[in-house]
């Protein structure tokens, strides 16, 4: 019998937890290749410092190579390192431990560091005028004028420079990606992916758009994500600006209204959130790290639900307004919505608090276009996630690892499909299952997508109507679903 | 109605959420000295090793007991007077219980082997042991893993992880040979091997060696050998916990002596899960399921049974899934070591840790489909067995039954090729 006086049973196990094991083994050794990325790493900053400071190189390709080169090189070194000569398959040891993962101090350092430099890239220009303050972003964006003087034929501004790290910050972390998951296709063929859109759509294309004197325009952005795309006096000059634009105008109602609605029944939300987006490919990338941050209690799961339809509403309202013209108000609304949503909420806060809240604050909390791509999701996609049988245990590695915090665990233990508006079918759920339970899957038809609504339009009436309610998922067995939502089909008990 | 129930593991934990969903006035109690709140058992490893905090380790939100008025008390059951239909715990002293069930898991075995009590000598069961291993950790340089199976795996790969040098005795010839056929075992002796672990096949554990202080300073083998260690950890099997339950007036064998509808020889008392033995009709052999989904279902039917329902348990085609580091492992009905090598048909990867294994018996009804590497349907591998498809059939078919995330590599056809030959 196991001893109640050997147990020492007021172990708090909620308060005190389990911290990181010791062994009373040395640290390995860092990896040569480890060293010698920390030493990059290192020069590539002095690079940048040497380059605001005292601006020797500025504007040089030797100084890009100096200090982004160097970075860029001593990251891929580092997870080289880490990767290399591992057995492939899931990396998660001491992800709960570290610090810089699980908001302690280094975790809420960076945070507001990136905090601190979307508030610098945002705002620092107005306050540099009316308070008449130092040039901040002046060298750092002149460092990088050879790349913009090539690719887009003018010197670089702020938005290149945003640009330029967004896309580094993808590709560099893509490439940590391919390592961590090189077992799993799903994941490789996605993180390429994002990497492709990113470099070759959001940063490529557009600049060289410019060196010829053509609008900017991203085809892998649509309206409501980049909302002036449907605004009239966007049309209006992208019309005026001959063949290219007019074909910019048609490729965005395409995108919103025809192939959006087209790949969303037969892909799932997946073929953009994690596939195609930038905003997706930062979180799916950059963003790895801190995705078991994601919260997936009921309550983030209330808030998000209001926030997120609350936004689809306000730029749809805009937008209306916008074309018909309903008053002068819809100026100081648009620039409103520019500032808390545009600015803040996607930038500031969505990538700003990537150590503190998740990787996905912006898609679950903000993102209009995930907003419509769920509804769809959730109404007549042939996409899910299904679960395989009885084979889970509970152990719930899927719902730590969700990054939109949905709490697959809750189905997969019941055996029920997961069809969820927020899952971005990022993939990572049936990755880390240790059971094999999980599968994204495209193709079932629209009756089993609502527990039986026989069509879309039931299922979306259902849908809504079950969304009021907020179904709790938290539960485990047979007999803890809510009233209405009952799995158990049994007779009742002898009274 | 007050209904008590021993144990907060996935047994009782269903049987309490079954009860109050038939029975939303009876007041029901559950006791477990473990932990507060139920967790996953199986996730012991991934705290240990950073995967997961503890707390993401609770299937339910915390709120969800007091919604569903689920009183827990953290203390232990010493005592069961059925007659007087009293519980004694080791804290409170007396409670009373108009129905009991007894759900409390199961106890690693030891084998009396000289030097077992030794600081640094454990077992993984439960959080308690989770704690205990961190201690013996901080002064281990090199740990000896004994006994072959699933569990000794698991402690093999959480003090590699950090870096511990580990030696994994095994008795067999192979790594879980008497359960898994040769291929498969010889797999994940490779496996084992790869991921840097010393494993030493055929040897055994006679006797650890005291450092002097108490503590584990090394254990020599049954072959005389000597190693060197501070750690010894013990996973040679579990039994049914019912030491407690033996010095009662229930009925108990190896476990705690249930019929189909889980009710054990006292009136009014219950048991299900790991501690739980159910005698079958016919003169089948009785039924000692040490896994968390019969666990689940024996709740079920257990707190069904409580609540004043009849149902009976019936086992479920026998399935199981684990994973042997990266190597990912799914069984379905009968794979036994021990079949005809000519019913089963074998197929593996030429490079890669792959292998798939379809079972049939004389009459050519498939009653069997394992694999390594891949992932299978258990809707579909289950479906095929109940039906008693042919195994030409199930490999007809195949591509159904793969439940790989998508663009892994498929073999269906190579497989087809391999095995058809061997059907005709
Ligand atoms: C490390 C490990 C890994 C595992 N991995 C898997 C896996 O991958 N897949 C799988 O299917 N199964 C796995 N199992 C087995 C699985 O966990 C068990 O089959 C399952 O948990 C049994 O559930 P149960 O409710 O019967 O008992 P348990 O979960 O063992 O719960 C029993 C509870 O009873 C309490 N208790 C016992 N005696 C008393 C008393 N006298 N008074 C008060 N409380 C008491 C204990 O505190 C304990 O919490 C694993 C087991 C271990 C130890
Ligand atoms: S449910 Fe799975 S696929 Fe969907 S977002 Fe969460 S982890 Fe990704
Ligand atoms: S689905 Fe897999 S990862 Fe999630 S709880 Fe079940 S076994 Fe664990």
């Amino acid at each position: 019998m196991i001893d109640p006086e050997l147990l020492n049973y007021d172990f708090d196990e909620e308060k005190n937890g389990f911290a990181a094991p010791q062994a009373a083994v040395d640290s390995p050794a860092l990896s040569s290749k480890e060293a010698m990325g920390r030493a990059l790493l290192a020069l590539g900053s002095m690079g940048i410092v040497l380059q605001v400071t005292v601006g020797i190189f500025l504007g040089s390709w030797l100084g890009i190579l100096l200090s982004y080169g160097l970075l860029a090189a001593g990251a891929i070194l580092i997870f080289l390192g880490r990767f290399q000569g591992t057995h492939p398959g899931i990396k998660h040891d001491g992800t709960m431990f570290r610090d810089i993962q699980n908001r302690g101090v280094l975790g809420w350092m960076l945070g507001m560091a990136i905090t601190a430099f979307y508030v610098v890239l945002y705002f620092y220009d107005d306050l540099q005028n009316s308070w008449d303050m130092p040039p901040l972003l002046e060298r750092p964006t002149k460092m990088l004028n050879p790349l913009a003087q090539l690719l887009s034929k003018g010197d670089a501004n702020r938005w290149f420079l945003y640009g330029f790290l967004y896309t580094v910050a993808v590709c560099v972390f893509g490439f940590r990606m391919l390592l961590k998951y090189r077992h799993n296709k799903y994941q490789r063929f996605r993180t390429l992916s994002v990497m492709f859109f990113q470099f070759g759509f959001a940063f490529l294309l557009p600049n060289l758009l410019k060196a010829f004197h053509q609008p900017e325009f991203y085809f892998t952005y649509f309206w409501p994500l980049k909302y002036e795309y449907l605004f009239p006096n966007r049309i209006d000059t992208l019309k005026s600006s001959g063949a290219i634009g007019t074909f910019m105008v048609f490729w965005g109602l395409l995108a919103t209204f025809v192939l959006t609605p087209i790949l969303t029944w037969r892909f799932g939300k997946r073929w953009y959130c994690s596939w195609v987006c930038g905003c997706g490919g930062l979180a799916e990338t950059l963003g790895d790290p801190w995705r078991q941050q994601s919260s997936n209690g009921q309550r983030s799961w209330k808030i998000e639900h209001w926030t997120i339809h609350t936004i689809l509403i306000l730029i749809t309202v805009l937008t209306v307004g916008l074309w018909f013209d309903l008053g002068s108000w819809t100026a100081s609304y648009k620039k409103s919505y520019g500032f808390f949503v545009g600015a803040i909420f996607s930038g500031v806060i969505g990538v700003g608090f990537y150590p503190l809240l998740g990787s996905r604050v912006w898609c679950r909390f903000g993102c209009p276009m995930a907003a419509i791509l769920g509804i769809l999701q959730r109404t007549w996609s042939k996409f899910r996630i299904t679960t395989n049988g009885d084979q889970c245990m509970s152990c719930g590695n899927c719902s730590t690892y969700c990054e939109m915090g949905i709490d697959v665990r809750g189905y997969a233990e019941k055996g029920l499909n997961i069809v969820r508006a927020s899952c971005v079918g990022c993939g990572i759920c049936a990755a880390v299952c240790p059971r094999g339970v999980l599968g994204l899957e495209n193709g079932m038809s629209p009756s089993d997508r609502f527990d039986g609504a026989q069509s879309p339009l039931l299922a979306l009436t259902e849908s809504i109507a079950a969304s009021t309610v907020i179904p709790e998922r938290k539960t485990m067995f047979p007999g803890t679903c809510e009233p209405g939502n009952c799995q158990c089909k049994e007779e009742a008990p002898e009274s | 109605m007050h209904v008590v129930i021993i144990g907060n593991g996935a047994a009782g934990v269903t049987a309490a959420f079954r009860i109050r969903q038939h029975q939303p006035d009876w007041q029901i109690t559950m006791i477990s000295g473990e932990s507060k709140y139920h967790y996953s058992r199986p996730a012991l490893m991934y705290i240990y090793m950073g995967h997961m905090p503890y707390q993401d380790t609770k299937p339910i939100e915390d709120h969800v007991w007091s919604d569903k008025k689920i009183e827990l008390l953290r203390d232990w059951v010493v005592d069961i007077d059925t007659q007087g239909k009293k519980l004694k715990l080791h804290r409170r002293g007396a409670m009373d219980f108009d129905r009991l069930i007894i759900s409390t898991g199961s106890k690693p075995n030891k084998f009396g082997w000289p030097g077992q009590d030794l600081q640094g000598v454990q077992g993984l069961w439960g959080l308690y042991d989770l704690k205990l291993l961190q201690e013996n950790a901080a002064r281990t340089k090199t740990a000896v893993i004994v006994g072959g199976g699933l569990i000794g795996i698991e402690m093999a790969e959480m003090l590699h992880s950090q870096g511990i040098h580990v030696i994994f005795l095994v008795r067999e010839k192979s790594y879980w040979n008497h359960i898994l056929p040769p291929e498969e075992s010889a797999l994940i002796n490779q496996i084992i091997v790869e991921q840097g672990i010393d494993l030493r096949l055929e040897t055994e554990l006679k006797e650890i060696i005291d450092n002097g202080q108490g503590q584990v300073g090394g254990i020599v083998t049954t072959s005389g050998e000597e190693i060197t260690c501070q750690l010894v950890g013990l996973t040679a099997g579990v039994s049914p916990n019912c030491d407690m339950v033996k010095e009662t007036s229930i009925a108990t064998k190896r476990g705690i002596l249930v019929d189909q509808s889980l009710q054990t020889s006292a009136p009014d008392v219950w048991a299900a899960g790991d501690c739980a033995e159910i005698e079958m009709p016919e003169g089948k052999r009785n039924q000692i399921n040490q896994v968390w989904y019969t666990a689940k279902m024996q709740g079920e039917i257990a707190g069904d049974n409580v609540a004043g329902m009849k149902r009976q348990y019936e086992p479920p085609l026998w399935y199981n899934s684990a994973k042997f580091f990266d190597l990912e492992y799914h069984t379905y009905g009968q794979v036994n070591r021990d079949l005809n090598q000519e019913l089963n048909l074998v197929w593996q990867h030429p490079r890669e840790p792959k292998i798939l294994r379809i079972v049939h018996n004389r009459a050519m009804e498939t009653i069997g489909i394992q694999s390594m590497g891949i992932r299978l349907r258990h809707r579909v591998c289950e479906k095929w067995i109940n039906e008693k498809q042919t195994p030409g059939w199930v490999l007809e078919h195949l591509a159904e039954a793969n439940f790989d995330p998508e663009f892994y590599q498929r073999h269906e056809d190579e497989i087809r090729s391999y095995l058809g030959k061997q059907i005709q």
